[in-house]
């Protein structure tokens, strides 16, 4: 077990090198640097050429490529992810601003649309094609279908009509002041909540659904076992294996994937710190980043994989 | 042969005799939530064909004296911040959505089927190399890649079209491609090469029609959520540029901005975003089922 994890980690930097090796790419061929950007000739002013060439000496930027690559690569080793070409200030240190923010909201929007999906879509698959199962397909399609950005205009324009509400300025810590915290963040958490509900709605309905058509179902509903307990023991427990997947993969996207959602409440999380970043080209910023949410997508993965066996004991990892 | 042709038209007897019509009826009777989800698809595009005839203003035309009116019997859902009619920019919007909904749908579905059937009939190294590319394609993230290529290519709906496009390759390539390694197997596949057939021949007539229903299946679904992905990226300041009449621009400029004073212009355009999102889902949904349950959960 502990030599599978291992394992699992070690191929994990193969995966995580090749990512920041794209995006590094990636954002050389993106026309435009940073030198060009902080002297403002983005909009078309006069440039002096020699400055240009000084900053960007500076910056480090007139290093062949592999070399760029590589050292950053040597620091990162180190564990030391540099700082920021357009502020000066360390990554680490502005990552750590926005990551309790994007963590909070990804973990509270994933526990929020796993307790209304896990029910709902179980109840909509042992009732198929009742009024619950069409209420409950109409409410997820639905949820899939209303983009977030809207929902988010709305439900501020609700808050601000009738609550006389005002979006917040600074981010406040949930250790610090929850209350206020809790205040802050409950409408972008609800209005991602219901978005991922319909999602793992759906999945569960369909692996539910699946499950209930298997003999074992059928003899233990056979030998007069009551409903709930079929359900519950013999059916959800082996339908819930996708299910857990799909939730996985939604929180590791969650935490850099807000772009929208942060953009509408006005939050300051990773994914609008990513976008801002790309715009900047801001490349030690935007390599931390997409090493961050690589990270989490495979650490994640690993979890899942280890819950999988732990739920069903014939899967076993060497 | 002949008795071979005459079993066959015997087994194929009962679907034809149903007729179109009859079909649709029992598409209606059996797939009620399938049969809203078509009749949203019909709207939409009778909207989007006839927007010439139907939409009360010219789009475009900006005139400050009407700024903000709200809904009224003259406009029927108000004015935005320069006066232009938006019940007229929303009939105008159903054309960009259809638009670039389908066609970058199409291009991307296209393109991942047409690689996810040769990886498959290629196999061996080939595949491999193809499979890992479209697993780094896949963790890549779609805000990122629609960014780069917004800020190599410029602002403008083919750019648009292709950074929708992009993420629906690999997506597709990989179910299409499970398929396709299932088809080859089939004996008729080895007979077809043994009588001489070319690869080409092969991958066309037999492998191709097998992967048919998955593709569908990608394709419909993948509608629903390109119209979103473009007022996403629309909305956000990468997709379409002003003054389109595209749905997600309508909210990203003046809409939250203007809320309180004109929430008309905040609420419409979302409206028929996820309307026609709601129609598209739904009808892929049934069209799943009809055309093949197990696949429920791999899309």
């Amino acid at each position: 077990m502990w030599q599978y994890i291992v394992k699992r980690l070690l191929l994990m930097l193969p995966t995580l090198i090749g990512a920041a090796l794209v995006v590094f790419l990636l954002m050389h061929v993106v026309p435009g640097d940073i030198a060009l950007l902080i002297l403002g000739g983005d909009q078309g002013g006069d440039i002096n050429p020699q400055e240009l060439v000084r900053l960007r000496t500076q910056l480090g930027l007139n290093r062949p490529l592999y070399v760029q690559f590589l050292s950053w690569l040597w620091r990162v080793v180190h564990l030391n992810f540099g700082t920021s070409l357009w502020t000066g200030t360390s990554v680490l240190g502005e990552i750590m601003i926005r990551l309790p923010l994007s963590l909070e909201v990804a973990i509270a929007a994933t526990v929020v649309s796993t307790l209304i999906a896990i029910p709902l879509g179980t109840i909509a698959a042992i009732r198929q094609d009742t009024w619950i199962d069409y209420v409950v397909r109409v409410v997820s399609i639905g949820g899939l279908a209303i983009p977030s950005f809207w929902a988010g205009i709305l439900i501020i324009l609700w808050l601000v009509i009738y609550f006389d509400w005002t979006p917040p300025l600074e981010f406040v810590s949930l250790f610090r002041h929850p209350w206020e915290n809790v205040a802050q963040l409950v409408w972008p958490i609800m209005s991602v909540g219901y978005r991922y509900a319909a999602v793992t709605t759906r999945m569960t309905r369909s692996t539910v659904l699946e499950v209930m058509r298997e003999d074992y179902v059928r003899t233990a509903l056979a030998k007069g076992l009551r409903e709930r307990a079929v359900v519950v023991k013999h059916a959800l427990k082996n339908a819930i294996l996708p299910v857990i997947t799909i939730i996985g993969t939604e929180f590791a996207f969650l935490i850099g994937g807000l772009v929208v959602t942060e953009t509408v409440f006005t939050l300051n999380g990773i994914g609008r710190f990513m976008v801002d970043a790309i715009a900047h080209r801001d490349i030690p910023v935007v390599q931390t980043l997409v090493l961050l949410i690589a990270c989490v997508f495979v650490v994640v993965n690993l979890m899942v994989d280890l819950l999988y066996a732990w739920l069903d004991p014939r899967i076993s990892y060497r | 042969m002949q008795r071979v042709q005459r079993v066959l038209l015997h087994v194929r007897k009962p679907y034809r005799d149903t007729t179109p019509w009859g079909a649709i009826c029992k598409f209606v009777r059996t797939k009620p939530l399938g049969a809203a989800g078509a009749a949203i698809i019909v709207l939409m595009a009778l909207t989007a064909v006839c927007a010439d005839l139907i939409a009360p203003y010219d789009v475009y035309e900006i005139n400050q004296q009407l700024q903000f009116t709200p809904p009224s019997l003259a406009h029927w859902l108000g004015t935005d911040e320069f006066g232009r009619d938006v019940l007229s920019r929303i009939i105008y919007g159903a054309r960009i959505a259809l638009f670039i909904g389908l066609v970058s749908s199409f291009l991307g579905a296209t393109g991942g089927a047409v690689i996810g059937v040769l990886s498959a009939y290629l196999g061996g190294k080939t595949d491999l190399w193809i499979q890992r590319l479209m697993d780094i394609l896949l963790a890549f993230p779609l805000l990122v890649l629609a960014l780069a290529i917004v800020s190599v290519l410029g602002r403008s709906i083919p750019n648009l079209i292709v950074a929708i496009a992009i993420p629906v390759i690999p997506r597709t390539a990989r179910i299409v491609r499970s398929s396709a390694l299932s088809a080859k197997e089939n004996v008729y596949v080895e007979a077809a090469r043994a009588v001489g057939s070319s690869h080409l021949r092969v991958m066309w007539c037999h492998i191709v029609p097998n992967v048919m229903s998955p593709f569908l299946i990608i394709l419909t679904a993948q509608l629903g959520s390109a119209i979103l992905t473009e007022a996403s990226l629309s909305f956000l300041g990468l997709g379409t540029a002003e003054p389109t009449p595209s749905w997600g621009l309508m909210l990203s400029g003046g809409a939250p901005m203007y809320a309180e004073k004109a929430p008309w212009l905040a609420i419409f355009p979302g409206l028929a975003i996820s309307l026609a999102v709601f129609g598209f889902n739904l009808f892929g949904d049934s069209l799943r089922d009809a055309l093949d349950p197990k696949l429920r959960h791999r899309t």
